[in-house]
């Protein structure tokens, strides 16, 4: 018998006699919030990421200003806000990419009550290496995409994709469980929430 | 380079008994799980200011309790979705057929290294030791997974391995242990936690940038959508996901998670339970292949070892709805005084007392025999479960069945004191006249035969007089 056979075989086994079904109780939601966005950049805040808010028309400006002078930077294929003397990327190897320290990207989705961006990898925001391994990212949200929790972002986003939820720069808990910002991934992490003029 | 295994350890008692005495691993211990209790408490309230924690638990219960009830079908559903995603689904009774898998997909490569995420799947069917053995080097990439690599040690808790060890002891090992498997650490190295951190980055970077293969676990795997979670903080992991031509996933079946809306209460409930956090740094999603983007070639292991033993428990069964926040540990009055080496396992704490006697079965050896009686009964792990987890009742289930599995043989002393009991309160004559020998019996027990009884518990001492003698002299307190 195959291991799969053998291993489906035991699980049967082991189920004899148990219902299947099993209904499973609605997971709560969280009190409406009264200001959704402002909820998302408290939130982002707090975990030591730096947020900035502007209008459309600020947009091109504020992530000019959120890079370092002189730095190489990497953009994706399809990002809407052009960015002088960056590399569009033209599926850079590893230490290509290494090679860069600062990226510029879109996000999927933002959730307020855990201070958390969705990258779903589509136009504007590109494959997952690219914001991984430059040590800066800038990542730009609109504010149209921020939703209040986690319940509301499943939803939204394609399970056939690859995603990739980020929460503040990369961290660590790991040294007697103090966090401490900054291991692989980027360590500056900074998100542009942008606002149209109400 | 790989750390030891858990292989020999003593039981319970006598390796609780040596980690008591350092005090230096008790100091790491209180300090390190005090500070993560109170980072979990303060969220547990932040949840209840504006949602119920408690419906939360039983939410995220009944998710993966509906994925174990039906857990054949589940699988079923995996495999078609993750194959039809482009990976490669492998099947694994023990932890010899998974290493097996690994391994020759490496060499398949002609790999003689690869990069891992933080896994305890990985740790306990011993992956590293035997991609070693086949001249295969596997590089921990998690910081306290490395710390634990480097200092050839023993991982002691599920979420961060080294938590026995601090900063100073950690500047240590890297210093001397670093240069041996790549870049060395800086000279001028401190016990800043951040300048660990950046020494780590420096070190494990040129692995990354040239890995070809990856090896991770999963945090959940989604039947219906074919996709797998790994949740980090460090980006190690998506480096090890992202960056490598071929990704291997080992799963434990029980990492099932129907659908992909099921993971809502999960997402809430694992980081807030496990690092404190309202939503951990970083959560990678993968369904198969993406095509242009990570590796080309995906392989996920579905693995048993001893997982349908577990599943076939009554009682038991719900451990396997752990989501591995070790939650547990930081909260048990044992485990912070102990540390995680006394529990011989890969998982310690509370969980590891059940889930490691449920993987192997009550009677397999005398250390996983003596885990259920690692517990004072306190409940405080079924109240800090986010997946409602009843580790007391499953503790008690277990104790029997270890008494259970040891019938037959030379009775225990304690069996024989117990039947003893038995045929003394089995009639009031007998109970009387056994009464009047209470004071001579206990300081018999005291002297001689009770002694692994009172190790762990106080003696009583004897009352003056037996309660029917009191009762006569007195006629029942009217006197």
């Amino acid at each position: 018998m195959s291991a799969r056979d053998d291993i489906l075989r035991r699980v049967r086994a082991a189920l004899d006699g148990v219902e299947p079904g099993y209904a499973v109780p609605a997971a709560p939601r969280i009190a409406p919030l009264d200001d959704v966005v402002g909820h998302f950049v408290e939130r982002v805040e707090d975990y030591k990421a730096v947020v900035q808010r502007c209008s459309p028309a600020d947009l091109a400006d504020r992530v000019t200003a959120a890079l370092p002078d002189g730095a190489r930077v990497v953009v994706p294929a399809g990002l809407s806000v052009a960015v002088p003397g960056a590399d569009e990327d033209a599926g850079f190897g590893a230490h290509e990419l290494d090679g860069y320290d600062a990226v510029v990207t879109e996000a999927r989705v933002g959730i307020a009550e855990t201070g958390t961006i969705i990258l779903d990898h589509g136009p504007g925001q590109g494959r997952r290496a690219i914001s991984l391994v430059p040590d800066l990212h800038v990542c730009i949200v609109r504010a149209d995409q921020v939703v209040p929790d986690v319940p509301d972002a499943l939803p939204l986003l394609d399970p056939a994709r690859a995603h990739t939820w980020i929460s503040g720069p990369s961290a660590t808990s790991d040294i007697e469980l103090n966090r401490v910002e900054g291991v692989h991934g980027p360590r500056t992490l900074v998100v542009i929430v942008v606002e149209a003029a109400p | 380079m790989s750390g030891g295994t858990f292989v020999g350890m003593p039981a319970f008692p006598k390796a609780a008994h040596e980690a008591l005495g350092n005090a230096q691993l008790r100091h790491n211990l209180a300090h390190a799980t005090g500070t993560i209790r109170a980072k979990r408490l303060r969220l547990v309230d932040e949840v209840n200011a504006n949602s119920s924690w408690e419906e939360l638990r039983l939410a995220g219960a009944g998710v993966k309790e509906s994925a174990l009830v039906d857990l054949a079908t589940h699988l079923e559903r995996l495999e078609e979705s993750l194959t039809a995603n482009g990976a490669t689904v492998h099947w694994a009774r023990d932890a010899a057929e998974a290493n097996a898998i690994v391994a020759s997909i490496a060499k398949g490569h002609g790999v003689d290294e690869v990069v891992k995420v933080k896994s305890m799947v990985t740790q306990e069917i011993n992956l590293n030791e035997a991609l070693e053995a086949e001249g295969i080097a596997a590089w921990e990439t998690d910081l306290a997974e490395l710390i634990v690599q480097l200092g050839e040690d023993l991982p002691s808790h599920i979420l961060v391995p080294a938590i026995h060890r601090n900063r100073s002891e950690i500047r240590e090992i890297f210093l001397a242990k670093m240069a041996g498997a790549g870049r060395p650490a800086p000279e001028d190295l401190t016990d800043e936690p951040a300048v660990l951190a950046a020494a780590a980055r420096a070190h494990l970077r040129e692995k990354f940038l040239r890995a070809k293969v990856g090896i991770s676990g999963a945090n959940f795997a989604v039947a219906d959508t074919g996709t797998l979670v790994v949740v980090e903080s460090e980006g190690n992991g998506r480096m090890c996901l992202t960056l490598p031509e071929v990704l291997i996933s080992v799963v434990g079946i029980e990492k099932v998670v129907p659908t992909w809306e099921g993971l809502d209460p999960l997402l809430r409930l694992l980081p807030r339970s496990s690092t404190g956090e309202r939503m951990n740094p970083y959560t990678s999603t993968w369904s198969g292949i993406t095509p242009g983007d990570g590796p080309q070639e995906v392989h996920v292991v579905l693995l048993d070892n001893g997982r349908t033993n577990a599943l076939a428990d009554e009682v038991g069964r719900q451990a396997l709805r752990c989501i591995r926040c070790s939650a547990c540990l930081n909260v048990c009055p044992v485990y912070e005084r102990t540390g995680g080496h006394a529990y011989g396992s890969v998982y310690p704490g509370p969980i590891g007392a059940i889930l490691n006697p449920l993987l192997k079965g009550p009677g397999a050896d005398e250390q996983t025999d003596s885990l259920p009686y690692a517990s004072s009964l306190c409940g405080a792990c079924f109240e800090a479960c986010p997946v409602r987890i009843d580790i007391p009742s499953v503790l008690v289930d277990l104790r029997a069945q270890v008494v259970d599995a040891h019938r037959g043989g030379v009775p225990k002393l304690e069996a024989v004191a117990f039947k003893a009991s038995a045929v003394a309160l089995s009639d009031a004559r007998k109970l009387a006249f056994g009464e009047r020998f209470t004071r001579l019996g206990l300081r018999v027990a005291r002297r001689f035969g009770a002694s692994k009884w009172t190790s762990s518990r106080d003696l009583p001492p004897a009352p003056p007089e037996s309660f029917r003698a009191w009762w006569k002299r007195t006629d029942g307190g009217r006197r």
